[in-house]
């Protein structure tokens, strides 16, 4: 694996090639804030919040870190005004979703986005994707998934994998920035599956 | 049916088939396009059938429902060779007259003849109407002439010669060489340059390469590609395999959306129809290179026009645009080099082929080369299909070959490159339509929507209907396009209903640009466009709305109020017996009020007042003026004054 030197933040930082621009921030210490970045997933590229300004070959222009690859000489800043500004609008898309979400509160704090920007429409989930990607990608179970989509997009636990897979696992409660998903499962198991819930107490 | 083994094997069948047909002999072509069918298209083709065989002129007359000439505004359109007379809006009731008079005495009707509608002069020829006169048409020419179904009829008028020449004359570096010569753009939407799309995939070192028809037009009012599939899908399946030859792939799909039934059918029929003639397949007319064509069908989502999200769909997967920078002719279907074109974009190979790059590159503006198909709808004469050669202007298309706007009604606007295109006003339209000139305009090509829009339109409500459509399209998986869209239809409603807020437009900005940069595919970045064009051209109607609550237009229901004009009312109680609220106040000789609390803005008083009394206005921002006193609503008195 060659070895590609890019500038991030004024800073000259080593990266391998195949790494994304995210990779070689974190690894040199540059925070870039993330959402439904997971490093044992797949880039998804959903939340945007990682964008970026990049400068190679004399032009200039927003990328997505987490998914962009490094490349040699590549001039990368992780924050300007206008970086500022679409992660703090990207924030409050969100919280007129779930305007109190722990997991989304410390970069509330740093953009200075205000919850009551937008009309509420409050559904909790923010549609990051780490469940169902988790579910998919690690446990390989597809046990939650997307359905339907845009706004009318929810995620799901599928009932017939659900029951048998989901009541020892619930690896992807910690992943979830809202809590919602722990609602979901729960109206899941007493709409679809409430005599396992209840074998699995029992067996306590 | 014969395989055909070599070119000569080709040349010396379509001169069989020629041999067959006397092109003396009168041939009635009418269209059985979705439009003209629509129009009744089905019972006249009939008729006619039922004609020829009742007066036993079956060996001297050819009968035949072909694909879409276009004018679908004056459908069932008739054409009737070999002296290309045309009639319109045909009836199987004149089926009869038009086999006596004219394919038996070869006499005109006149009044089945296109009338110019300013000159009142009459017009035999199709190509003397007005409509068709200022066309250049190089694609949809072939529509009417040939039965979409008949590979005979393709191979008549010369099909598949160039897919011929590809393979005998040219080396498959020479076909990519002369298509990037020809800066055919692609027809799609971007107008990224075809011929470098395809040298990326043949250069690309991973052997196993795809070509793809992508055949998922979605754009709201358009449906040029719908056209030329149902048409003459032969003409783009002859693309497709040369392009396979030129970047040396042996797979090619059209991925084809659902909704457009006839277009699968006739594509599938197509396909069958070659592989019977070795024009597909094994060892294409003996030249050695293999190429099998599948036909994928879309399941309803306008994302899936986006290319990332086509290939992902065309694998077996939800249909959302992939993340990755990487250009999806070097890593596309299934991680493999595949060149995605447009239907419109693939049908103009085989003529750059036959014709020769410096043919192309004559028509057009200095980076757009070629024609373009436009669908012309919306507040217009001329509704149809157009096709011109770039660099025409706005103005000559709209007024030269759509004749203007009907019902005198002046032009505001015109729609162009579909839901995420922009509007351009009056003062642009000496534009001369091109990729690049669109796109400065703050518009852009797109595939060829033109949706025109008079003064009662309002340009407002237009952003709205736009993002609406684009926010139920979204895939969802991005915020700026998911949640910003969401956001953006609701403030744009808010301002169309009277709740439009001081501030509104600086959110809305501050969205689109959120969009615009930070979105995961072209949908989302492109989405803004409608808001964003009409505020550059429009933003008076903007601020009209928000600030005086007033709807320049008069078209947005919450903020406009009937009222009727004392001094225009003859109290004849058309518009108190129609309306379905019972808000009018009135009597036989008493001029009616309306009672604005029981009003549902309906709008049914507007249309049911008789245009010679035209008492019935639409108000917007000022205040309703105070209804006339009791004592002066006698009509009576009124008419002995005069």
């Amino acid at each position: 694996m060659s070895e590609i030197l890019l500038e991030i933040d004024g800073k000259e930082v080593s990266a391998r090639e195949g790494m994304t621009v995210l990779e070689a921030a974190q690894g040199a210490g540059i925070s870039i804030p993330t959402l439904c970045h997971h490093e044992k997933l797949e880039p998804f590229g959903g939340c945007r919040i990682c964008i970026v300004e990049i400068e190679v070959r004399d032009w200039t222009r927003l990328v997505v870190s987490c998914v962009y690859p490094v490349e040699e000489n590549l001039v990368v800043r992780t924050r300007t005004e206008k970086i500022d500004r679409i992660r703090k609008t990207i924030l409050e898309l969100l919280l007129a979703h779930a305007p109190d979400a722990p997991g989304l509160q410390e970069l509330v704090q740093e953009y200075g986005a205000d919850k009551n920007r937008f009309e509420k429409d409050a559904s909790f989930c923010i549609h990051c994707g780490l469940c169902v990607r988790y579910c998919a990608e690690v446990k390989k179970k597809n046990a939650v998934g997307f359905v339907d989509r845009g706004i009318r997009k929810e995620i799901s636990f599928i009932p017939e994998i659900s029951a048998k897979e989901c009541w020892n696992c619930k690896e992807c409660f910690p992943l979830c920035p809202t809590s919602y998903l722990q609602a979901v499962y729960v109206l899941t198991e007493a709409l679809a599956f409430p005599s396992h819930s209840t074998e699995a107490m029992s067996d306590k | 049916m014969a395989r055909l083994n070599s070119p000569e094997e080709l040349r010396k069948f379509r001169q069989a088939i020629l041999s067959k047909r006397d092109p003396d002999n009168p041939c009635i072509s009418i269209c059985a396009g979705a439009g003209c069918i629509a129009s009744g298209a089905d019972e006249v083709i009939a008729a006619f059938e039922a004609e020829i065989e009742n007066q036993g002129l079956q060996a001297d007359v050819d009968t035949k429902g072909t694909g879409c000439p276009g004018f679908c505004e004056r459908g069932p359109v008739v054409v009737i060779y070999p002296e290309e007379i045309c009639y319109l809006q045909v009836k199987p009731e004149d089926v009869r007259e038009i086999v006596e008079q004219t394919i038996k005495e070869n006499k005109v009707i006149e009044r089945l003849l296109y009338e110019d509608p300013v000159t009142g002069e009459k017009a035999v020829k199709e190509s003397d109407i007005s409509f068709y006169k200022n066309q250049q048409r190089t694609v949809l020419c072939n529509n009417i002439r040939i039965d979409s179904r008949s590979i005979d009829d393709y191979l008549a008028i010369g099909g598949y010669s160039a897919l011929a020449k590809a393979l005998s004359e040219m080396t498959a570096v020479e076909v990519l060489e002369e298509v990037k010569k020809s800066n055919l753009r692609g027809r799609g939407g971007a107008g990224f340059p075809a011929g470098r799309k395809w040298e990326g995939s043949r250069n690309a070192s991973e052997p196993i390469k795809y070509v793809i028809v992508n055949a998922d037009e979605g754009d709201p009012g358009a449906f040029m590609d719908r056209a030329l599939l149902e048409g003459n899908p032969h003409s783009i399946l002859e693309g497709l395999i040369i392009g396979g030859y030129a970047i040396s792939a042996n797979e090619g799909y059209f991925y084809v959306r659902q909704e457009y039934p006839l277009a699968v059918a006739n594509i599938n029929l197509a396909i069958k129809q070659a592989e019977d003639n070795g024009l597909l397949g094994k060892n294409i007319l003996g030249s050695g290179f293999d190429f099998n064509v599948m036909v994928h069908q879309g399941a309803g989502a306008f994302v899936c026009g986006e290319s990332t999200a086509l290939m992902t769909s065309l694998e077996g997967k939800v249909g959302e645009p992939r993340p990755k920078y990487t250009r999806s002719n070097i890593k596309g279907l299934w991680n493999r080099p595949s060149v995605l074109n447009n239907v419109e974009t693939w049908a103009n190979v085989p003529l750059i082929v036959n014709k020769g790059a410096d043919w192309f590159t004559s028509i057009g503006t200095a980076s757009s080369k070629g024609t373009k198909i436009f669908s012309l709808v919306g507040k217009i004469t001329n509704t149809g299909l157009v096709e011109v050669p770039m660099g025409m202007t706005l103005k000559d298309i709209i007024y030269k070959i759509g004749g203007g706007i009907p019902g005198g009604k002046k032009f505001k606007a015109v729609q162009t490159g579909g839901p995420s295109g922009g509007c351009i006003p009056e003062k642009l339209l000496d534009l001369e339509v091109g990729f690049d000139e669109l796109s400065k305009a703050g518009s852009m090509m797109g595939s060829g929507g033109m949706i025109v829009m008079d003064e009662d339109t309002c340009m407002v409500d237009v952003a709205r209907y736009f993002i609406n459509f684009l926010t139920d399209e979204s895939c969802g998986k991005c915020v700026p396009c998911r949640e910003g869209l969401r956001q953006m239809h609701k403030i744009l409603t808010n301002i169309t209903a009277g709740k439009g807020k001081e501030g509104d437009i600086e959110i809305l900005e501050t969205l689109a640009e959120t969009a615009v940069e930070a979105s995961l595919c072209a949908l989302g970045k492109s989405a803004p466009n409608p808001f964003l064009s009409t505020l550059r051209y429009f933003r008076d109607e903007y601020e009209a709305h928000i600030k005086e609550k007033r709807c320049p237009a008069l078209s947005c229901k919450n903020l406009i109020a009937y009222h009727i004009d004392p001094d225009k009312c003859q109290a004849c109680m058309i518009c108190l017996r129609k309306c379905p609220a019972e808000a009018i106040d009135g009597g036989k000789k008493k001029i009616h009020i309306i009672d604005q609390e029981k009003c549902t803005n309906c709008g049914t008083c507007f249309e049911v007042c008789p245009p010679r009394f035209g008492a019935v206005e639409k108000i917007s921002g000022v205040a309703m003026p105070a209804p006339i006193p009791e004592d002066e609503r006698n009509i009576t008195r009124k008419s002995t004054e005069k």
